[in-house]
């Protein structure tokens, strides 16, 4: 640590100086190092990183010194004339324990301070006071559930037009957490690797299915905090955004009754025997849709040829047939095109997905917004079938799609 | 066809056998010159194929919104630009190198199993066509889709691509059987056919770094081909080695390629590394300083190598103990790394030093390089690497310290041994115009990437928030830059060959060892007679 502290004159780090010198002109808003932290694990990470960027950068100065004092002197042209014992005498002797050593020194200096982050880092306490969020990585969604609160998050990127300023970075549901508490996370995967990674709150850590991993962080301010996906999770591993919003413990606690009450009204009217009208069905299923469907099927419905297919009876879709036979088997593809099939296959391509195929099951929605997504979809973009799909059929959807589970 | 016109000089030579001509030289070769040389040329076709793959990544990465490539085409290519940089352009190059110099270099007459040197070559070349099927297959209709998980192949995602990755997991076969045949032939060359009193301590530092490149390759290529085999009766018959809901592991597949991919790494940069011993002590005048230690500096990185490959896991969960382990023995290796380089500087070091384009390519080297190392022991330091990992930090480093040192080590080689190989100097003029361009290019491509890394723009995403524009178009022009000019060297190496001014046996004023005592360019069969060193 003596060293930590004779090289603290250079505080502004020596080599982000002379990036910041090289870069500046024409960027003096570009981000050229972490985030400011936003916890005390992340302050750790951070003054660890600027203390092996400061030997670091020091140790390469001193190195490529020697080098270009012994280009500039040690030329031909300049005369010089090579000195053939230089590899017999006393430093070469002993260059090979010496250097090591040297570097040893410098590599222990770094490593024991490491060491100590890494415990608290590592170490998660094991308290029973800890608020618990688990944090699953679904293709390509997060979801996040206060184990506690009995509490559900579904995030999932905004498109564009909505995300602005944000692209790639914002989501429909943060991930809203108090600060001033330890928070503890717990981390798994649906499907593929995914990697959760805030980095205001130094926090990366791989979704594994069959893991559960932990790391914990105490947030130190409010604000919004943006990351993403960091494991490659195949098509859309760039649109897995990470958007914390930590607020006071006590707008926390708020902000959980109210979703709480969105929650109940939520079931209660799922549950209820309502026949829902064209119109209301419609206009719940276009935001159900946006938010399940659009990012593989698009909000026009034209879909991502040859990977996801479009909606729209008529359209061409031009895909393996790996992908056009099961659409239709189930009466949803002809002759290169795609059409309406039944509301029957239609449910139950929602509820269990096409086995073999991007398309999941989505039997985790409720009746209600599995009605009217179905509404939504055989009556927008043209399709204007004029179907009305209530919540009924779909209960009774579901259990047909169990019976056929069953065999 | 410039490859033929190589040999046209040998002609005159006093060989025991006829030589072969048309395409049986070639096909039925057991020359080491000539599967030297068609290992090169198949690297030099790769490199290009691979630097094509890396322009359209940079182009597509150009501003953010996805203009160019569809996800999963452009994950693909990502994915193949690593796969035929690593197993098409950098180890046939280096395997190149070894055939073409290790006979020169130890007074043999050829390499010790004349006959595997023909299968270990058109096996690669056998994988190589199978890897372009793997990459052709998913446009053909019912062809399933394209290999997305970049070159990790990481499980449970490779699970779900179609048959692309299939003939994929068959050229990781090929290639592998093909790199272990190959380092036998090395092995038994250099243990057996060494002129008489070159013991072992005086062999030349290339065959030095070949030795332990091939001893590695023997002990990791057996690993990578158990895992992607596992990972083809996953996809297949049933088993579930991978699968965490029929009682596998994902995680096993990431210790199984890494215990291949960290060593690979070394495989990559040893034999560049024993490029640059040559050329330095040849420009600088005067030995290599701490031959000993070097030999030693390269067999510990190869031994510690074998050793740290889990800190490419760090955030798997691993316990307290276990990542502890991986730090540590990674930042061990910085102290023969730093050992073989401070030998390179120490070389220079009241040397009477001139810049020929094969000693500016070797200084490069070292400056890079060596700053690959820091970044490298930022890197191993886990703290900083919870923030670092799977970053643009990584991927900056990973290519400061591949691409100065292996491709530009390879680089340097092809420019110190040209004349040797040809009887004709390069144009020098045309050499150092091509260092420098490739200098700005890959600079200017790579050191912003570090920035966008710290930022926290992941790697292997195909579009990206609006903060990370100005540094990806910075790096955009770099790789256009850096990819153009490669053109250079095809036309460098052509020009060579066709003609130009006579080459002396000795080529270059300081250069010593055997290969320097036969003509340039050497007869069809190197040494008929051993020489003998005292």
């Amino acid at each position: 640590m003596r060293l930590w502290g004779s090289w603290r004159a250079l505080r502004q780090g020596g080599l982000l100086c002379l990036a910041s010198a090289l870069a500046a002109p024409a960027c003096a808003e570009m981000q050229i190092n972490f985030p400011e932290p936003a916890s005390a694990g992340a302050r750790d990470i951070y003054d660890i990183h600027m203390l092996t960027m400061r030997i670091t950068f020091v140790l390469l100065v001193l190195i490529y010194a020697v080098v270009c004092y012994s280009l500039f002197v040690h030329r031909k042209s300049r005369g010089a004339v090579a000195d053939q014992r230089l590899h017999l005498g006393k430093f070469a002797r002993w260059s090979w324990v010496l250097v090591p050593i040297m570097v040893l020194g410098v590599d222990l200096t770094i490593a024991g301070s490491a060491e100590n982050v890494l415990h608290r880092l590592w170490l998660v306490p094991k308290d029973e006071d800890m608020l618990e969020v688990k944090v699953v990585g679904h293709q390509w969604w997060w979801e996040y559930e206060y184990l506690d609160q009995k509490l559900n998050v579904e995030s999932r990127a905004l498109p564009p037009e909505k995300a602005g300023e944000h692209y790639l970075r914002e989501v429909d549901h943060r991930l809203v957490l108090p600060t001033h508490t330890r928070i503890r996370f717990l981390h798994t995967s649906a499907d593929v690797n995914h990697a959760f990674w805030v980095p205001e709150l130094g926090m990366k850590k791989d979704a594994i299915a069959g893991y559960v991993t932990e790391t914990w962080a105490v947030i130190d301010r409010e604000g919004v905090f943006r990351g993403q996906c960091a494991e490659l999770c195949g098509t859309w591993h760039a649109k897995m955004p990470v958007v914390v919003e930590a607020i006071s413990p006590e707008k926390f606690s708020g902000w959980v009754e109210e979703q709480r009450k969105l929650a109940a009204v939520a079931a209660a009217e799922a549950a209820s025997d309502k026949v829902w009208s064209k119109e209301d069905l419609i206009e719940r299923g276009r935001d159900a849709y946006n938010k399940s469907c659009a990012a593989c099927h698009q909000l026009d419905g034209k879909g991502l040829p040859p990977a996801f297919p479009p909606l729209i009876a008529g359209q061409p879709f031009p895909a393996s047939a790996d992908l056009t036979k099961p659409l239709a088997d189930r009466g949803f593809f002809k002759d290169g095109k795609i059409v309406l099939g039944t509301v029957e296959h239609h449910l139950d391509i929602i509820l269990r997905g096409i086995p073999g195929t991007a398309m999941q099951p989505w039997a985790q929605l409720n009746n209600l917004d599995v009605a009217a997504i179905a509404t939504y979809e055989r009556n927008a973009w043209g399709n204007d079938t004029g179907d009305v799909v209530q919540p009924a059929d779909v209960e009774k959807a579901r259990a047909a799609s169990q019976t056929a589970a069953a065999q | 066809m410039s490859t033929v016109t190589v040999h046209d000089h040998d002609v005159q030579d006093h060989h025991h056998h006829a030589m072969p001509s048309g395409w049986r030289r070639w096909l039925l070769s057991t020359n080491h010159k000539d599967i030297g040389t068609l290992y090169m040329i198949f690297a030099l076709v790769m490199l290009f194929t691979g630097g094509f793959m890396a322009m359209l990544i940079r182009a597509e990465l150009f501003m953010p919104g996805i203009q160019l490539l569809q996800p999963d085409l452009y994950n693909n290519m990502v994915t193949n630009h690593a796969l035929i940089m690593v197993f098409g352009a950098v180890m046939p190059a280096a395997a190149g190198m070894a055939n073409w110099m290790i006979p020169l270099m130890i007074g043999a007459p050829d390499m010790a199993l004349p006959r595997l040197n023909n299968l270990s070559f058109w096996m690669l070349a056998a994988g190589g066509l199978l890897l372009i099927c793997s990459i052709l297959v998913p446009f053909v209709p019912g062809g399933g889709t394209p290999v997305n998980t970049g070159w990790t192949l990481y499980p449970p995602l490779s699970l779900q691509v179609g048959m692309s990755m299939d003939l994929l997991i068959f050229t990781v076969h090929l290639l592998g059987i093909s790199s272990i045949l190959a380092s036998i032939n090395i092995i038994v060359t250099l243990f057996n056919t060494r002129a008489p009193g070159m013991t072992l301590m005086k062999m030349p530092i290339f065959c030095w770094a070949w030795m332990v490149t091939a001893f590695l390759l023997i002990l990791i290529m057996p690993a990578l081909a158990s895992g992607v085999t596992m990972l083809l009766f996953d996809r297949h018959f049933g088993t579930s080695f991978f699968n965490a809901a029929g009682g596998g592991d994902p995680v096993l597949f990431q210790h199984l390629f890494w215990f291949f991919g960290h060593p690979e790494v070394y495989v990559l940069l040893l034999p560049s590394m024993g490029i640059v011993a040559h050329i330095v002590p040849t420009f600088s005048r005067k030995p290599l300083f701490g031959y000993t230690s070097t030999v030693g500096a390269m067999i510990s990185i190869g031994a510690i190598g074998m050793l740290v490959w889990a800190h490419h896991q760090y955030t798997i969960g691993m316990s307290l103990a276990a990542v502890t382990y991986f730090m540590i023995g990674t930042i061990l290796i910085s102290i023969p790394v730093g050992l073989m380089i401070l030998n390179f500087i120490a070389t220079m070091w009241r040397g009477a030093m001139s810049f020929e384009t094969p000693m500016l390519f070797a200084i490069a080297i070292i400056l890079l390089f060596t700053f690959a190392g820091m970044t490298g022991v930022m890197l191993a330091v886990i703290p900083g690497d919870i923030q670092y990992h799977d970053s643009y930090f990584v991927v900056a480093h990973f290519h400061y310290a591949l691409i100065p040192g292996a491709l530009f080590g390879l680089y340097a080689g092809v420019f110190y041994w040209l004349p040797k190989w040809t009887g004709h100097m390069y144009d020098e003029k045309l050499g150092k115009l091509f260092f420098w361009l490739t200098m700005i290019g890959f600079n200017l491509t790579f050191f912003p990437q570090h920035f966008l890394g710290l930022a926290g723009m992941p790697r292997r995403i195909v579009d990206y928030n609006l903060v990370f524009t100005e540094f990806n178009m910075l790096s955009s022009i770099g790789a256009f830059i850096f990819g153009v000019s490669q053109i250079l060297l095809p036309i460098i190496i052509i020009k060579t060959i066709r003609g130009g001014q006579k080459a002396s046996a000795r080529v270059w004023e300081a250069s010593e060892g055997l290969e320097w005592m036969l003509p340039s360019p050497p007869p069809f069969h190197s040494f008929s007679e051993p020489p003998v060193i005292k």
